[in-house]
């Protein structure tokens, strides 16, 4: 048992995680590529054309998975976040703040595409209405998280406060969605539900789950690229950094 | 606080900028009115974000703060005290001054009450999420803009509770279900703000 722990605790030391990032990220960002690839081409050559919307609603297969992975990033972020500051774990604060910039690319991402479907759906660019209006203020969260790390000189510092933002964000966030959701509402509801039968061809969820995983596996090969990044420059004083081969020269 | 007409620079502010939108819309009183509970919330939330500065600012320039942390007294304690103060002075006076500038938009009597009564619990919120993004840009350069970025976002679900509450009664609506939903964002504030306060204080410290 006590091996199991030393095992796990042993990638939480930078030193041993940036050759171990390095070798999982090209796997990541091929199957990126590969289920990104798939997944457009179930979205314009196999998913049925809509009824109502004719080709416009293809944006779908991009808008949806872009604004789940918004969402779902903003929490990972904030979990190694809280992780963190709870036990101190430099890598932890590393991986927060490597995930931060997908998340808001994502979050603006979401607000684009939402934008470009809006206009033949709805006749406008941009409604007041609950869920763009929740994205929006997700995207500033993201803004308000990176500026007060950008702010703040020394970096362990920047983590730690930049964690205590996430998670009362992380608290915010579902209140704020309620509430901006009771205010107004014009957005068609959830398109996919754990509770009911999907209201869509079974075809479109296929397109649209493929890529969600490859934004997924994007997320994490773009993390794990940033996260080798940040490990070089916080640590470029130590000694494992300067033994390495990319910093030889 | 440090100077006795600092308050009234909040207050002074609120009522420049309520004044300052019939200008920029037109006298019309139909339209003033419809739009009063909104712009006067608006006016009330940047106004008490502006008073955020000077919270930790000169308590942390002097050492005050220091000493705070390194007091037997828990530091949860003393910042709640301190919000609760900044609250009275920046808060408050906001809420005392509400009719006169709800007078001026042509709201009816029991709209009004119910203006007093969305700010009265609304405010207290104001204050208690913002001595948090205040506590995290202590003694950071910017910290003025910095500390709107952070605390806007969050002051979401209050600015849509409150200005909720005064609309629906505007609309001959109760407005029982917003406040009900105001009180509950105030009981959680008044739980969780002062520790993430005294956290991010501790943090800024370091």
């Amino acid at each position: 048992m006590s091996n199991g722990v030393l095992h796990w605790f042993r990638y939480a030391s930078p030193q041993s995680f940036y050759p171990l990032a390095g070798r999982l990220l090209p796997w990541f960002a091929l199957l990126a590529a590969l289920s990104g690839a798939a997944g457009l081409w179930i979205a314009f050559f196999v998913a049925p054309t809509d009824a109502q919307q004719g080709e416009s609603y293809r944006i779908i297969f991009v808008h949806v998975p872009v604004s789940w992975m918004s969402m779902f990033l903003y929490l990972v972020m904030a979990g190694w976040a809280g992780l963190g500051l709870a036990f101190n774990t430099r890598l932890s604060a590393m991986m927060a703040h490597a995930i931060a910039p997908t998340g808001a690319m994502f979050a603006f991402l979401s607000l684009w595409t939402g934008a470009l479907w809006g206009r033949p759906t709805w006749g406008a660019y941009w409604v007041w209405d609950a869920r763009l209006t929740s994205e929006l203020v997700l995207f500033f969260l993201y803004l308000g998280y990176m500026a007060l790390h950008a702010a703040i000189d020394e970096p362990r510092r920047g983590d730690r406060a930049a964690a205590v933002l996430a998670l009362v964000g992380a608290i915010n966030v579902p209140i704020i969605y309620f509430s901006v959701q009771w205010w107004n509402t014009l957005h068609q509801g959830a398109s996919v539900s754990l509770t009911r039968a999907p209201s869509m061809a079974a075809t479109m969820l296929a397109g649209m789950l493929i890529m969600a995983f490859a934004f997924w596996m994007y997320s994490i090969a773009a993390a794990l690229a940033r996260v080798r990044a940040i490990m070089l420059e916080r640590e470029a004083h130590m000694q494992w950094t300067q033994e390495l081969q990319e910093t030889a020269s | 606080m440090r100077r006795r007409s600092e308050p009234l620079f909040t207050l002074g502010f609120f009522v420049v900028v309520a004044s300052l939108f019939p200008l920029g819309l037109g006298p019309e009183p139909e339209l003033l009115r419809r739009i009063a509970p909104g712009v006067l919330w608006v006016a009330a939330l940047l106004a008490s974000m502006l008073a955020l500065g000077r919270l930790f600012g000169a308590d942390y320039e002097d050492g005050t703060l220091e000493q705070l942390a390194l007091a037997p007294a828990p530091l949860v304690l003393a910042v709640g005290a301190k919000i609760v103060a900044h609250w009275l002075v920046s808060g408050l006076p906001l809420v005392l001054v509400s009719p006169l500038l709800a007078l001026q938009y042509g709201l009816p009597g029991d709209v009004i009450a119910h203006l007093m009564l969305s700010l009265l619990i609304g405010t207290p919120v104001l204050s208690l999420i913002g001595a948090i993004a205040a506590a995290l840009t202590i003694g950071v350069r910017g910290a003025g803009v910095l500390v709107a970025l952070l605390a806007l976002p969050l002051y979401v679900p209050t600015l849509v509770f409150g200005a909720g509450a005064v609309d629906a009664r505007l609309a001959g609506l109760s407005a029982a279900p917003n406040l009900a939903l105001l009180g509950a964002c105030l009981a959680l504030a008044v739980l969780f703000a002062p520790l993430a306060t005294a956290a991010a204080i501790r943090i800024s410290l370091e």
